[in-house]
C-alpha cells in the first residue's frame, strides 16, 4: 500500500495550482460564471494546451493519464481554485463515452480543447435518475431522429456537439446518440446555475442524429462514464473543503472578539475540529473511489456512491458549519467563502445527492 | 390543560383569515411565498393596510395602542399571515424600537415617534453591529461626544438590514471609555438625512442586497434623541433581546414552509415515483415537522408564561436558536426536493410577461438563493452561539 502521490502526479497538481495562481484569480471567474457562455474559453483552451484534459484519457485513445487517481488529481486542483471550466462536463464523461464508441478522432479534439461535447441524459430536473429516458429514437433507412426534452445539460450552450440517451422501438435498453450542435431540430433554452456557470433546456425535435456504440446496449457505457464524472465531483469538492478549511482556520488564528482570538474559544475549538476530522474522512472516501475506478462496475459503483454520499453530507456540513463559524463576514458576495460554499452544495445536486447514493449504496 | 382552541380563538383566526383573503394582493402574495424579496413599496402598502386595520401594533400594550391580544391571538394572527404570504412586519421600528421608547424613552420621544413609525412617516434601521464588533457587540468602537446641546458621532456601523430605504437609525455608540465596555455606551436616534451620513450596499453571496455600511462622519445629533440616560444605552439593548419574542421563533413561516414541501414531495419525482416516497426523503421531512410541532408547543408556552409575568429569562434564546436553525433545516430540505432544479438561478421567471420554460417548478426558482441567504438566521439579532452563552450564564449561575 502507498498512499504517495506519484512524481507525475505531484508535478501535475503543482502546475495547476500555479495556473490557478497566475493566470485564474476569483473575479474573473465570477465574471465568467454569469457572461453568456457561463465559462470562460480563453482559459479553457490554456488548461487543454497545460494537458489538464489529456491527463483523464488513456494514453490509447490519445491521453496520457484517465485512471482513478489523475482523475482525482486534477479535479482536486481545480476544486482549490473555485475553477468553473467544464472539463467535467463537457470533456471527461462525453470523452469517455466518445473513446469507447471509437470516436477517436472527436475524443482527439476534445483533449486539444478544439471541441467540447455536452452530456444530456436528465430529463425530469427533479429526479437523478439517468437510467430511464423518454427521449425517442427512431431510425428511417440508415439515419436516425431523436425527439424529446433533456434538462439541466450543463454548459450545452456553445457547444459542439452533445450526446444524448434514448430508448429506441427496437431495443429494450438505452442508446446513446451524438448530435451537432447546429442540428435542426435541436432548440436550446440556456439558464443560469446558482454556483455560476450555465445549463441548457434542450428540446429535441425529429433531430438528426447519429448512434453511439450498439443500440440498446449503452447502459454500462454511461454507467462507467457516470462514475468518471462523479469521482471528478468528489475531488472537486473535498479541493474546495480544504480552501475552506484554510480560510476557516486563517479566520479562527485572525478574528478577535471578547479580548481574543476566535479560536481560543473551545466551543468554536470544537467545531473547527469536528469539521477537520470530516473533511479527513471525505477525502479517504474519495481515495477509495479513485482506487476503484477501473475496478468490477458493482465494486466501482459502491466506491463511487459511498464517495458521492459522504462529499454530499460533509459537504454541505462543511459549507454551512464555515459560514456560521465566520459570522456576518462569511455572507458577502466580496469574501471568497460564500462562493467556495455555494458550489460545494451544489456539487451535492449532481449525480446523485446524498439520499440517492446512500440507497444505491443500500441496495447494491 | 388544554391544547385545543376556544371557539373565540377559532373565530379570531376566521377573522384574520377573512381580512387577509379581502386585503392581501396576489402579486404580493405571490413573492413572498416565493421567497423574493419584498419591494419597499409593497412593504409599505402592507403597512398601511394593517395600520388601517389597527393591526400593525398587534404585540404593542394596549395603553401604546395595541389590540390586546392574548398571546395564542397574537400566534395566530403571525401564523396565518405566513400561510397567507402577507410580507413580514419591519420589526425594526415596531418590534425592537418600540419596546424600549416605551420602557425607556421619554413622553415626548413616545409622541413624538410611535405615531411616525405606525403611518409609515419613518422607516427605521439598526446601527448595532460594527467591523470589529459582531458577537462582541460591546466592544463598538463608534463614539458620540457631548458638545453643549448635541452629540457629535464619528465610526462606522455594519449590517444594517434595509438601511437604503430606511430615513431613521437607532444607534449603540460609546460615550465613555474610561470604564467597563458595557457601562459606556448610549442609545441613539439619529435622522439619516443628517449631514455626515453615508450609506453603502453590502451584497450578499446570493447576490442579493439587503445589508449595509453605514459611515458616521462628525454627524451631530440633537441631545434630545439620547433615549433614557447616557451610559444605559446596554441595559436598553438587552432588554430589547430579552423581551422579543413575538415572532421570533419563525413557527407561521416554518409551518408554510412544511405544507409548501408536503405539496412539493407529491409532484416532484424521485426514481420515478413521488418523492414522498422517497423513505429518506420522507424521514427528513417527518423529522422537520415533528421538531416544528414541539416548537409550537415551546412557543406558546413561553408566551402564555410571559402574558402571566414570567421572565425575562433565556426564553427568547431558547425561542431563537430552535426556531432559526428549523427555518434553515426548512429551506435546506426544501432545497434538496428540487434535485437538480436547485442548480437554476433563474430570476428572470418572474418577470411580468415571462413565457420560456420553467427550469424549477412554479415560484421555486428562488429556493436555493433563498437557501443561502437565510444562513443569515443563525447569524445575526446575536448568533446562536451568543444566545448560548445567555442561556448558560443564566441558567448556570456561574
Amino acid at each position: 500500500m502507498d498512499f504517495q502521490p506519484t512524481e507525475e502526479r505531484r508535478m501535475l497538481a503543482d502546475m495547476i495550482g500555479k495556473f490557478i495562481q497566475n493566470d485564474y484569480p476569483l473575479n474573473a471567474r465570477l465574471a465568467a460564471g454569469t457572461s453568456a457562455l457561463g465559462y470562460c474559453p480563453e482559459a479553457y483552451s490554456t488548461m487543454a494546451q497545460l494537458g489538464l484534459i489529456g491527463a483523464l484519457f488513456d494514453e490509447e485513445v490519445g491521453g496520457f493519464g484517465g485512471s482513478g487517481f489523475d482523475i482525482a488529481t486534477v479535479f482536486t486542483e481545480l476544486g482549490k481554485g473555485l475553477v468553473l471550466e467544464p472539463l467535467n462536463d463537457t470533456a471527461l464523461a462525453t470523452g469517455y463515452i466518445l473513446a469507447q464508441t471509437d470516436q477517436l478522432k472527436l475524443v482527439e479534439q476534445i483533449i486539444l480543447g478544439q471541441k467540447r461535447v455536452a452530456l444530456g441524459l436528465i430529463e425530469n430536473g427533479a429526479d437523478y435518475d439517468w437510467g430511464a429516458p423518454e427521449t425517442l429514437a427512431r431510425q428511417s433507412g440508415a439515419e436516425w431522429h431523436v425527439s424529446g426534452v433533456k434538462t439541466c445539460v450543463k454548459f450545452a450552450h456553445g457547444a459542439d456537439a452533445i450526446i444524448v440517451s434514448a430508448q429506441t422501438p427496437s431495443a429494450p435498453g438505452i442508446s446513446l446518440f451524438l448530435i451537432e450542435a447546429s442540428t435542426a431540430g435541436l432548440a436550446e433554452h440556456p439558464f443560469q446555475t446558482v454556483d455560476g456557470g450555465n445549463a441548457c433546456e434542450i428540446t429535441l425535435h425529429n433531430t438528426p442524429a447519429q448512434l453511439l456504440g450498439v443500440e440498446g446496449a449503452a447502459y454500462p457505457l454511461i454507467d462507467a462514464a457516470a462514475a468518471r464524472a462523479t469521482l471528478a465531483l468528489c475531488a472537486e469538492a473535498l479541493g474546495l473543503m480544504e480552501r475552506i478549511k484554510d480560510m476557516t482556520i486563517d479566520y479562527m488564528r485572525t478574528r478577535k472578539q471578547f479580548g481574543s482570538v476566535l479560536g481560543k474559544f473551545q466551543a468554536l475549538q470544537h467545531r473547527v475540529a469536528q469539521m477537520l476530522l470530516e473533511i479527513e474522512q471525505a477525502k479517504s472516501a474519495v481515495i477509495n473511489a479513485a482506487n476503484d475506478l477501473q475496478a468490477p462496475s458493482d465494486e466501482r459503483n459502491r466506491a463511487i456512491s459511498a464517495a458521492k454520499y459522504s462529499i454530499g453530507r460533509i459537504g454541505c456540513a462543511v459549507a454551512e458549519e464555515a459560514i456560521q463559524l465566520h459570522g456576518g463576514i462569511g455572507m458577502t458576495w466580496e469574501y471568497d467563502l460564500g462562493h467556495f460554499a455555494k458550489r460545494l452544495v451544489m456539487i451535492d445536486h449532481e449525480w446523485g445527492d446524498q439520499d440517492d447514493h446512500l440507497m444505491r449504496f443500500a441496495q447494491s | 390543560m388544554d391544547l385545543n382552541l376556544t371557539e373565540a380563538d377559532q373565530a379570531f383566526r376566521q377573522e384574520v383569515i377573512e381580512f387577509l383573503n379581502a386585503e392581501l394582493p396576489a402579486d404580493i402574495s405571490r413573492r413572498v411565498h416565493a421567497d423574493l424579496p419584498v419591494s419597499k413599496e409593497d412593504t409599505e402598502f402592507w403597512h398601511a393596510v394593517l395600520h388601517k386595520r389597527g393591526w400593525l401594533t398587534y404585540n404593542w400594550p394596549k395603553s401604546f395602542g395595541g389590540v390586546g391580544w392574548s398571546p395564542v391571538q397574537q400566534f395566530i394572527f403571525e401564523e396565518e399571515c405566513a400561510a397567507a404570504g402577507a410580507p413580514r412586519i419591519l420589526p425594526f421600528g415596531l418590534k425592537m424600537l418600540a419596546p424600549v421608547l416605551m420602557a425607556f424613552g421619554s413622553k415626548e420621544q413616545q409622541e413624538q415617534w410611535l405615531p411616525r413609525m405606525c403611518d409609515g412617516t419613518d422607516w427605521w434601521c439598526q446601527g448595532y453591529s460594527e467591523p470589529g464588533s459582531g458577537s462582541d457587540l460591546a466592544s463598538l468602537k463608534t463614539t458620540a461626544v457631548k458638545q453643549v446641546d448635541h452629540y457629535v458621532i464619528n465610526g462606522q456601523k455594519t449590517w444594517t438590514t434595509l438601511g437604503q430605504y430606511a430615513n431613521m437609525i437607532f444607534c449603540l455608540v460609546r460615550t465613555d471609555s474610561d470604564c467597563k465596555p458595557q457601562a459606556g455606551i448610549s442609545f441613539i436616534l439619529v435622522d439619516l438625512a443628517t449631514p455626515g451620513i453615508e450609506m453603502r450596499p453590502i451584497r450578499t453571496l446570493d447576490g442579493g442586497q439587503e445589508v449595509n455600511e453605514v459611515f458616521f462622519t462628525d454627524v451631530r445629533v440633537p441631545v434630545a434623541n439620547l433615549v433614557g440616560e447616557e451610559n444605559k444605552g446596554w441595559n436598553y439593548a438587552k432588554y430589547l433581546l430579552a423581551h422579543e419574542r413575538n415572532g421570533i421563533a419563525n413557527v407561521g413561516i416554518s409551518g408554510q414552509k412544511l405544507a409548501r414541501l408536503k405539496r412539493l414531495s407529491l409532484t416532484q419525482k424521485r426514481g420515478g415515483k413521488p418523492l414522498a416516497d422517497d423513505p429518506l426523503f420522507a424521514a427528513r421531512l417527518a423529522r422537520l415537522e415533528i421538531e416544528l410541532r414541539n416548537l409550537e408547543t415551546t412557543n406558546l408556552r413561553v408566551l402564555d408564561g410571559f402574558s402571566k409575568g414570567a421572565g425575562p429569562g433565556p426564553e427568547s434564546s431558547m425561542l431563537k436558536i430552535i426556531g432559526s436553525e428549523l427555518e434553515q433545516n426548512f429551506d435546506d430540505l426544501t432545497r434538496r426536493a428540487l434535485g437538480r432544479q436547485a442548480q437554476a438561478h433563474t430570476p428572470e421567471v418572474f418577470e411580468p410577461g415571462y413565457n420560456g420554460p420553467q427550469v424549477a417548478p412554479q415560484d421555486m426558482a428562488n429556493q436555493s438563493a433563498a437557501y443561502f441567504n437565510k444562513r443569515k438566521v443563525s447569524i445575526y439579532g446575536g448568533s446562536n452561539e451568543i444566545q448560548k452563552n445567555i442561556i448558560t450564564k443564566m441558567i448556570l449561575g456561574l
